[in-house]
């Protein structure tokens, strides 16, 4: 009888060089404050300048959800005291958003369904505050300060912290298609904001909200709002009210609390920022862009179900990430494969290796080509399946070629006849009792004998003829 | 020597009959000698510029002339200046040292010139009398009982006191012409975007606009060729092209039509209005044509100015945190207290009021009645000038409604002072350039002659100004003064 | 504008306001307020707000890095560091 209404704000950093308004450099994880020029700390007289990477970026995802791109844009002064907002304002936009009206759509339980972008526009991030580097003081580090962002605000037509999380990975997978953003949610460079309220279902006016911020992981997400959205209603079946307020999800306890430094009333006063001029974007900028626009994943996802014939399943795993994507198309590029077969090899073991080690898709030691060589070798009958996964291992952590390992370590699969007979028959002999038991009727006996055939050879016998082997001799016996 | 040109000067240095360094020298000790009863400066740069200007005699030796080699000059202590203090007359700012050099600080070193000093001014720009600095008020070299005029006003005081040449200033409703007029020298504050923001310390961004004055308004074109063009770090800084205005204002004059406005005339003071009378009769002489014409919306041009003005400066000034750089207040306990008291101890009286009132004006509930509402007024006072501008060349008037004032009459009046800019704050607000030149005296304190042109018309106000200047000889006279060693 | 006002906003500027200057400062801001109500005085409905004298669109910056490492020049005016950050009072979240 509870519907929940969540809406969400999603800050991106824009994947440029250098920063929004000057030109020092957007690097995560140098010393701190030593790049912060003149401009990202607001010395006296310093004026903004506008980088076109980050416009561009900005028409290329208004595209890509197919939004309203603004002929004419504006950026704003949001004015607020912080000591990581160097100039007491943030540069952002208002009125006139750069991107407007666009939506995605996301798959839930089978179905699909369209989620509203209100609006998408351009600010710049502010700095670190440190609180735990010195017992007395904060420390203010101003390296972030100016990076490019894109804040993505949602219309709220999310029902559930499923549907959020789901939603939130799509956009994730968009903006690195676009590879306007690598994403990275450790570093921070994709962060989201929830404004979560709940509501009876025969009730028409929306309940009073409360907006999560900063949440930096899709689990985080998804917890946040499920303690959020139970905590309202407890609050709301108690006879009690939910209060608008900015509250703070701590992981560790798994709970969201009201943010106490961000209490105070803000008044932002937004006006128009007199430093920067308006910015027109006309058709034939768009055009290009356009023309530039890489396969998004709807498409993307279509053509792997049509072309590859994998299941929608296996092909939604696979575009969910764009390197993931490539690397799946890359393998096969040679076409000496089976595409399904390529897809679960990706999907069962390299994701696998993926996870365990913390390499992202971009970065997988092991080059499709090479991937591609070792399925050739199952294919080819000269390993097995399980060496493969054994070999596979090897070449992720050491970044060596499938032949080598197979050259070096005498992986190769015995496929040759004579010499399997042999060790079959011998196999046979020193079991003979076994045999006798398998005569007299318990055929289960046969595993058994496999077994031993395996044991001789150190598992490389190819199972296929040992199985045709061990068959033809014990039913000639029967 | 004092009372040469920079045309002179010039000329000087460049048939070698003085040095860059007698020069310098020269004008080194006249500030270190009377500035004393002017206080027009704040900082004086003496090993700097000796420094400079044997470089720059070395250049010379080599016959490696630039525009302004050898010129000595002094930089409003509102432009970044390198390794060099800038204040912009405030508290906050004492022991500010800026890392970088203002653009148009760039562009007068790169043309030659030799800086001698950062001038006085009001703090942050803000005020129409020099007497809102915190390093003391400034003096008018006429008469040391009355102000300079301001912001600019250590800028037009020490030019017309003859302790530099020519010197920079910034104008946001008003703060080159009026000093300009109050002290008697000639000031010119460009178009809007034709001098470039960078490095000068923001007041009120779409207002403000850097200038400069000089003795003459032929030295102010010198001057601002050097400094006018395109400037890829102030994204509000015009392409449009920049003319050598002064090759134009050597050409010969031609007639134009001048455009008079009733509204600059209305209840003028009888004495200041014939003065203004005898100018546009010279004018009259030269075969112009005078046409009265309407301005009706720039009466409000005070009331939208202290909206835009407080509104932008209340956003600019919060930098001032005591955070990164400027004054921080001692023993705060916590944030809020370090942010208040370092605010509050390192501005004056004058500058949190605007603060306040901006605030005030962008506050929720509060901008559509305020900033909207200014902003809009904004425009039809533009419009008026762009109608006009349809039938005239340049519009003039009287610079300011009177002479200078007493230092101390206007000083806890702030609606007083606000309408002393009543004729400068339109040009600002419609981002025209404009000029005020010497047109005559009333009870022995000079008075100013406002020329306003169409946008990027600077050079049309130079050639009017100049051929005025050839006809008359207001520019000429200087303040008898023997305590500025003037006679 | 009365003195709560005064406050509010005072707050908002980060600017503190001791009592005995509230007085003089709120009557001040109401006088100004004054003469900026005459734009009252006319209308001015459907006239387009002027954000910037000229009509000029922003310029765009190629995105390259031209900036260095200057911390300790810029740092030369601040007596509050430490280990190469600003340093500032413990805040509290």
């Amino acid at each position: 009888m509870w519907e929940t209404i969540i809406g969400l704000e999603v800050h991106t950093q824009l994947r440029t060089k250098s920063k929004i308004f000057s030109s020092a450099s957007t690097d995560f994880g140098s010393e701190q404050n030593t790049q912060a020029c003149a401009i990202d700390l607001g010395l006296p007289g310093v004026l903004p300048v506008l980088n076109k990477d980050v416009v561009f970026m900005a028409i290329k995802f208004g595209l890509a959800i197919n939004g309203k791109i603004a002929k004419k844009s504006i950026f704003a002064r949001k004015n607020y005291f912080y000591p990581d907002l160097p100039k007491g304002y943030q540069i952002s936009q208002y009125e006139l958003p750069i991107v407007e009206s666009g939506s995605i759509n996301i798959f839930h339980k089978d179905k699909s369904k369209k989620i509203g972008i209100t609006r998408a526009h351009l600010e710049e991030d502010a700095g670190k505050s440190v609180h735990d580097l010195f017992d007395d003081k904060s420390a203010i580090d101003l390296n972030r300060a100016g990076t490019p962002l894109i804040e993505i605000v949602s219309e709220p037509d999310i029902r559930s912290a499923e549907e959020a999380v789901i939603y939130l990975k799509k956009l994730h997978s968009l903006v690195r298609y676009l590879e306007i953003s690598d994403g990275n949610m450790e570093q921070g460079s994709f962060r989201c904001d929830a404004n979560v309220s709940v509501k009876k279902n025969t009730d028409k006016k929306l309940g009073i909200r409360a907006e999560i911020k900063n949440i930096n992981s899709f689990k985080f997400v998804e917890n946040a709002i499920n303690f959020e959205v139970n905590r309202q209603i407890n609050l709301l079946e108690n006879g009690n009210s939910v209060i608008q307020e900015t509250r703070l999800y701590d992981p560790i306890k798994n709970e969201t609390r009201p943010m106490r430094s961000k209490e105070e009333a803000n008044d932002y006063r937004y006006f128009p920022d007199p430093d920067l001029l308006p910015v027109v974007i006309d058709s034939s900028m768009i055009e290009k862009i356009k023309s530039d626009m890489p396969e998004l994943p709807d498409k993307r996802l279509e053509r792997f179900i049509k072309s590859y014939k994998l299941s929608e399943y296996d092909a939604n795993i696979l575009i969910a990430d764009k390197f993931l994507a490539n690397y799946f198309e890359e393998t096969l590029k040679a076409n000496n494969l089976e595409s399904k077969i390529v897809a679960n090899w990706i999907i069962t073991e390299i994701l696998a290796l993926a996870k365990k080690s913390n390499i992202d898709t971009e970065n997988f030691p092991v080059e499709p080509n090479n991937l591609n060589e070792l399925l050739v070798f199952v294919k080819d009958d000269i390993i097995s399946s399980k060496q493969a996964k054994e070999i596979l291992q090897r070449m992720w952590l050491k970044g060596e070629k499938a032949n080598t390992i197979i050259e070096k370590e005498g992986f190769q699969q015995i496929s040759d006849s004579t010499e399997l007979d042999k060790i079959v028959e011998n196999v046979l002999k020193n079991n003979y009792k076994s045999v006798e038991e398998y005569m007299s009727g318990k055929t289960k006996l046969f595993g058994f004998f496999v077994g031993q055939v395996m044991k001789e050879t150190e598992g490389k016998a190819n199972p296929k003829i040992v199985n045709e082997l061990l068959r033809g001799k014990l039913d000639k016996k029967c | 020597m004092y009372n040469k040109t920079l045309v002179e000067l010039r000329e000087e240095i460049v048939t070698k009959k003085v040095s860059s360094y007698e020069l310098t020298k020269y004008f080194l000790e006249r500030i270190k000698k009377f500035d004393k009863e002017i206080n027009s400066f704040i900082t004086i740069t003496e090993e700097y510029a000796l420094k400079t200007a044997k470089k720059i005699d070395q250049e010379i030796s080599k016959n490696n002339m630039r525009a302004l080699s050898g010129i000595p000059l002094a930089q409003k202590d509102i432009f970044c200046t390198e390794n060099v203090k800038t204040t912009c007359g405030s508290k906050m700012l004492e022991s500010f040292v800026s890392p970088y050099d203002a653009t148009v600080v760039k562009k007068l070193k790169n043309a030659g010139s030799v800086m001698l000093g950062k001038t006085n001014m009001d703090e942050f720009a803000m005020g129409s009398s020099n007497e809102t600095s915190f390093f003391g008020e400034v003096k008018n070299p006429w008469n040391f009982e009355y102000v300079p005029g301001g912001s600019s006003g250590g800028s037009a005081s020490s030019v017309a006191a003859r302790l530099v040449p020519c010197s920079t200033g910034t104008d946001t409703g008003g703060s080159i012409r009026q000093p300009a007029s109050l002290c008697g020298v000639s000031g010119i504050k460009p178009t809007y975007g034709r001098v470039s923001r960078y490095g000068m310390i923001a007041f009120a961004s779409s207002l403000d606009q850097a200038g400069v004055f000089a003795k003459t308004a032929k030295d102010c074109a010198l001057l601002l060729t050097e400094i006018a063009g395109y400037d890829e770090k102030d994204s509000t800084s015009a392409e449009e092209k920049v003319i050598n205005y002064f090759d134009i204002c050597t050409k010969k004059f031609k007639p134009i039509t001048i455009g008079v406005p009733e509204e600059f005339l209305d209840g003028l003071d009888n004495e200041v209005r014939k003065v203004f009378d005898d100018a546009i009769e010279i004018f009259k002489k030269e075969g112009c044509k005078i046409k009265k014409i309407n301005l009706s919306n720039s009466k409000l041009g005070v009331s939208a100015y202290q909206v835009v003005a407080p509104a932008e400066c209340s956003s600019n000034l919060s930098r001032y945190d005591g955070v990164r750089y400027g004054y921080r207040a001692k023993n705060v306990s916590d944030l809020e207290d370090l942010y208040k008291r370092s605010r509050s101890e390192g501005f004056g009286k004058e500058v949190k009021r605007r603060i306040l009132v901006g605030t005030y004006a962008l506050s929720a509930g509060y901008y559509d009645a305020y900033y909207l509402k200014a902003q809009k007024i904004r425009q039809l006072i533009t419009n008026d000038f762009l109608e006009a501008f349809k039938n005239v060349d340049l519009i003039l008037g009287p610079t300011t409604p009177d002479t200078a004032f007493k230092i101390g009459s206007k000083a806890n009046d702030p609606i007083a002072m606000y309408l002393s800019d009543v004729y400068t704050v339109s040009a600002n607000l419609a981002g025209l350039p404009a000029m005020s030149i010497p047109m005559g005296f009333k009870n022995e304190l000079p008075l100013g002659l406002q020329i306003i042109g169409s946008h990027f018309d600077e050079d049309k106000i130079l050639s009017l100004a100049s051929h005025f200047q050839e006809i008359t000889n207001w520019h000429d006279h200087q303040p008898k003064q023997k305590l500025l060693g003037l006679d | 504008m009365d003195k709560k006002t005064t406050l509010k906003i005072a707050d908002l500027a980060k600017i503190e306001i001791s009592n005995n200057e509230l007085e003089e400062i709120a009557s001040n801001l109401t006088k100004i307020l004054k003469l900026v109500d005459e734009m009252n005085t006319i209308s001015t409905d459907n006239i387009e707000p002027m954000a910037h004298p000229l009509n000029f669109t922003q310029r765009l910056r190629k995105d390259e890095v031209l900036e260095n490492n200057q911390r300790n020049e810029f740092q030369k005016n601040c007596k509050y560091t430490d280990d190469g950050y600003y340093i500032v009072p413990k805040i509290i979240d």
